[in-house]
């Protein structure tokens, strides 16, 4: 039963490591850069849904809505602000800047809403018992991966057979050729942030849902434990950042249950370690031969 | 003619390395005056010697990143390990070798040999990896050996060196001395650490790394990073060259760690973070890949800016604010086309100056 | 190559502005000014980063203290001027050189640092300066391990640990123990060690012994599922109120209701925003401050601090608030203070905190007295929650 428990625990935590891999991932895969300001959105997503809840007493959906909103926005401001002018530049000196926008987010948050942690209001409370006293999962995490399931589903139909999707992929692939095709490139980029700051906002409001603790540093590790799923399901793929996510969870509840609480985080990175080893584009990443 | 061109390369990359040991003894010289003087504040004397360490972090960072070309996250884990093995040396020394300076310069030595040591457990997988891929085992890297460090015990008693991974398996005598305990860290270190050691270990920093990249070994790292197929091609050994430079690279990190943890009292592992390997990143990219004479300004004004910004009354409060804001601002200034004609047109510049300043 | 030219000039230029700015920092020499004699009290705590919400705490509680004192026109006056270290050693030392500069001559006492690691960093400079020093929550015995001139508000780690082990066993709660701690915070980690050993002292069975790395930690529900199945039926938990809070609510969440009993780090848990305070019915906790409380001082300090700060204090406030106090009646006691500079203060104040006769009423504690070590001897108090507010024990 213990062993049921862990693996329930697994994927509730990597459900939510996997909803912030996605946004990543998403990023990532076309823009290619790494945004490390991506917590920190989920961050901002999270506190606009509590403030939304807890001050104007909207129902969750408004609240989740409204940090959609305000995260888009957010995402193509920074985007526009930050981002575009460095499209020329080398990829460091966007790996950079993304790293100021991270700290600027972080302590704006601080300034604004104050260092104080606060506890979340989950959007949905309660737990589904499968085994009375024994063995439970909470609704939150069943929502969490459900919503994993539609957004993978959502984002691979989307830049399959979508006009605006298609672009992206063609950006991706070649930005140069892209734009010979008529594609515009930076508003398809702009689109791309768009969307991953949508979801990063989702995945705010599931993660303090789950975790429901909030305070302006919540989103830095989520941050770099979703890069990690992202890398270990192979960055820039969809199925990938699911898998990858998901198995972060489970290995890290593992890790902590049968080795040792001691060495949790070690347990974690050496088993990413491993893996990328044996496979060197991550578990589901396409390996491309270099080319002369 | 083929001869010539070479030597005049060859005399252009070394004076550009005498300027940088120019520029680094003259802000020894001035920095000493100074505090003779008096005119130097507390809270600058006390950022003497950990910017010395950064700068060494700085330009050994770059010799991965600017010169290898290869992404490192983990940095800081090489630092580490430097710290916490130099001060346990420093420890294990202090009846053997009275003599502080001496004492330090050992530590420091067993510093490099333990991030030296680091660098070839992540080097060799680095081997198989590239661009992200790497950059993410860097940052595992660096997460295990915190996560390790956090939970490490180690003290001396009449029995002799204890080391445990527990409190609980941490059999010390009542009169032993614990030197690390977990997250506690280390405590009661005997600040050996001194500006004038920093100044020589950046001296020697930058022996060590301009000699590697002016030489034979330093053209095929060059080569490595520009076409790694090409090179591979002529003949370069891939894993030689790779491994050398990270190796090196982690070895002066491990000394300037050693450095840094005998500057205090107490260091804990958790200092040696993830942020902490961004924020020596930071420098190198904001002084430009590869240019060593970058490193060292920028990892010496940065690291000394945060500390600066305390003193502007309101604004102290939004310092790290500032600091993020300058962070963005130079990284989008630096890359405007047009504010670089602009700039161009102002200060004329000697063409073709060295590329590896 | 323009690039890092350019990047080198902004910087420098940034540089020469810090350092003119510096320069032009104006400075009231110390000491006597219009009767009262001016006392600096520079703090340094976390005020941004992970740890900013403990940081800010101390920061605005003494903030309050000495808005109290200098309205009262006594006979010393206090100067205070808050460093960040953002809950690092070596920023701790900068912040507290750059308060050296800020005091120049004036009589300088050091207040602080919030957190373990950066407070043995700064004490082991104060004691070398000699510069006295008074902590309001570094609790780890190595603050004042061999240094005469650092001085703790709070309980040690040790001492902590070893009164909550007593407290259960002449309480007789908990058959069966579990212990949560954090392995990566000397605070969490210092209380364990020492709970876990004087509990075996005094024949209380620990059935469980689970960590985490960092208070970043999310899930905790393998930590409990292993205090679970181990049958315990208390759970002590020596950590801070963030992941404590969550501990409660996954505890729940699994249906597991042991015992909890947390330290005074758990103090600040039923003010968080939103917080469900029905989770934390029945939780133990060791605190020397009750936000609660009902005698004068404790309400006119909530209801300032709540005014300044839109939140309720916690403990770490309380102890800033008292910090300033001893410090104060230290100073009004000593006599020719007008005349002294920073280190013969120190000494001044060492004499008079361990002198025996001197104690301190305040938030945290009435009588509390300084032993020669620089410890606190404060009585534990041990309260539990019942309907949303503590209820002493």
């Amino acid at each position: 039963m213990s062993f049921l428990n862990n693996v329930i625990t697994g994927i509730s935590l990597g459900s939510i490591y996997a909803i912030i891999a996605l946004g990543y991932t998403m990023v990532y895969g076309i823009a290619k850069m790494l945004n490390f300001a991506h917590g920190d959105v989920i961050m901002v997503g999270a506190y606009v849904c509590f403030f939304a809840m807890g001050n104007f007493n909207l129902p969750p959906v408004v609240g989740v809505l409204l940090a959609v909103v305000v995260c888009t926005l957010l995402g193509v401001v920074i985007e526009r602000l930050a981002y575009k002018p460095l499209r020329a530049a080398p990829s460091l000196a966007v790996l950079i800047t993304a790293i100021g926008v991270s700290y600027l987010l972080q302590n704006s948050a601080q300034i604004l809403w104050g260092a104080a942690t606060k506890t979340f209001r989950p959007i949905v409370d309660g737990s589904l018992t499968l085994v009375p006293g024994q063995l439970s999962i909470s609704y939150v995490a069943l929502l969490s991966v459900v919503c994993c399931i539609i957004v993978m589903v959502g984002l691979t139909l989307f830049t399959g057979q979508t006009k605006m999707g298609k672009a992206m992929r063609a950006c991706s692939e070649d930005k140069g050729a892209a734009q010979l095709m008529g594609i515009d490139v930076n508003a398809t980029i702009s689109m791309t942030f768009a969307i991953g700051s949508a979801l990063a906002a989702l995945a705010g409001v599931l993660m303090c849902s789950a975790y429901p603790v909030l305070s302006p540093t919540t989103g830095s590790m989520p941050g770099i434990r979703a890069f990690t799923a992202a890398v270990f399901g192979g960055i820039g793929s969809v199925p990938g950042a699911l898998l990858g996510g998901i198995l972060l969870g489970v290995i890290e509840t593992f890790g902590k249950a049968y080795i040792s609480t001691d060495l949790s985080d070690a347990v974690v990175f050496a088993v990413l370690i491993i893996v990328l080893l044996v496979r060197p584009a991550g578990l589901m990443g396409k390996y491309v031969p270099e080319k002369v | 003619m083929e001869k010539r061109l070479n030597g005049k390369r060859l005399s252009k990359a070394s004076r550009s390395g005498f300027i940088n040991y120019g520029i680094v003894i003259a802000a020894f010289v001035i920095l000493q005056l100074l505090m003779a003087l008096g005119l130097l504040s507390n809270s600058l004397q006390s950022l003497l010697v950990p910017t010395c360490c950064y700068i060494v972090m700085a330009v050994s960072l770059n010799l991965t990143v600017g010169i290898l070309g290869e992404l490192s996250l983990g940095h800081a884990g090489f630092m580490s390990l430097g710290a916490f093995s130099g001060i346990v040396a420093s420890f294990l020394l202090a009846d053997a070798i009275p003599f502080a300076p001496l004492r330090l310069a050992l530590s420091m030595i067993v510093g490099a040999v333990f991030g030296a040591l680091g660098g070839v457990v992540v080097g060799v997988p680095v081997l198989r990896l590239q661009g992200d891929y790497l950059a993410i085992v860097t940052l595992a890297f660096g997460q295990i050996i915190k996560n390790i460090i956090m939970v490490l015990y180690v003290g001396v008693d009449e029995k002799g060196f204890h080391i445990a991974a527990s409190s609980e398996r941490f059999n010390l005598a009542e009169d032993g001395v614990a030197i690390i305990k977990g997250p506690m860290g280390a405590v009661g270190v005997a600040k050996l650490a001194s500006f004038t050691a920093g100044f020589v270990l950046i001296l020697i920093t930058l022996a060590v790394v301009q000699n590697l990249v002016n030489s034979r070994s330093g053209r095929a790292i060059m080569a490595l990073r520009d076409n790694r197929i090409a090179a591979e091609s002529v003949g370069i050994n891939t894993t030689k060259y790779k491994l050398m430079a990270f190796v090196t690279s982690a070895a002066l990190a491990g000394a300037a760690g050693a450095l840094f943890g005998l500057n205090y009292s107490s260091t804990v592992a958790s200092k040696f973070d993830f942020n902490a390997s961004i924020l020596v990143l930071v420098f190198v990219v904001l002084g430009g890949l590869g240019s060593i004479r970058g490193s060292i300004i920028a990892a010496a004004l940065l690291y000394v800016l945060p500390e600066l910004l305390r003193q502007f009354g309101d604004i102290a409060d939004y310092r790290m604010l500032v600091y993020a804001i300058v962070l963005i601002l130079v990284m989008l200034v630096t890359n405007n086309d047009s504010l670089k004609a602009l700039l161009g047109r102002i200060i004329p510049k000697r063409k073709g100056a060295a590329s590896h300043g | 190559m323009k690039k890092k030219n350019l990047a080198a000039l902004l910087m420098a230029g940034a540089l020469c502005f810090g350092l003119l700015a510096g320069c032009s920092n104006g400075n009231n020499p110390g000491g006597n000014s219009g009767g009262a004699v001016t006392i600096k009290v520079g703090g340094i705590g976390p005020i941004t980063g992970d740890l900013a919400q403990y940081g800010t705490a101390t920061e605005w509680g003494a903030e309050i203290a000495v808005e109290e004192i200098n309205a009262k026109n006594g006979p010393i006056k206090l100067d205070y001027r808050f460093e960040d270290d953002t809950g690092v050693a070596d920023t701790a030392v900068s912040a507290y050189n750059s308060l050296k500069d800020w005091a120049k001559d004036a009589p300088l006492v050091i207040y602080g640092c919030t957190t373990t690691a950066p407070c043995v960093a700064v004490a082991s400079e104060t004691f070398a300066d000699r510069y006295f020093q008074l902590t309001p929550s570094a609790s780890s015995p190595d603050v004042t391990a061999n240094k005469d001139n650092a001085f703790q508000m709070c309980f040690t780690d040790p001492g902590q640990g070893v009164a909550a082990a007593e407290y259960l066993k002449n309480a007789g709660l908990g058959t069966k123990i579990g212990v949560i701690y954090n392995n990566g915070d000397a605070y969490s980690t210092g209380i364990a060690n020492a709970f876990i050993a004087k509990a075996k002292e005094v024949g209380l069975e620990v059935v469980a012994t689970q960590t985490y790395p960092d208070d970043k930690t999310t899930d905790y529900t393998v930590q409990l599922n292993a205090c679970k199945d181990a049958g315990a039926d208390l759970v002590f938990l020596p950590i801070y109120y963030t992941p404590a809070s969550l501990i409660l609510a996954q505890a729940k969440q699994m249906s597991y209701a042991p015992i909890f009993f947390g330290g005074d780090g758990m103090d600040g848990m039923l003010d968080m925003e939103g917080f469900d305070k029905s989770l934390a019915e029945g939780l133990l906790l060791m605190t020397p401050f009750n936000a609660s409380g009902t005698d004068e001082r404790t309400k006119s300090f909530v209801e300032k601090y709540q005014e300044a700060h839109g939140i309720l204090p916690n403990q770490f406030a309380a102890d800033g608030y008292d910090c300033m106090y001893a410090i104060y009646e230290a100073c009004c006691k000593i006599d020719g203070i007008a005349d002294m500079d920073s280190q013969k203060l120190c000494d001044a104040l060492i004499a008079m905190f361990t002198g025996g006769d001197f104690s301190v009423d305040g938030l945290t504690g009435t009588s509390m007295k300084w032993l020669e070590s620089g410890e606190i001897s404060k009585a534990p108090v041990v309260v539990k929650v019942e309907g949303g507010v503590y209820v002493t024990q």
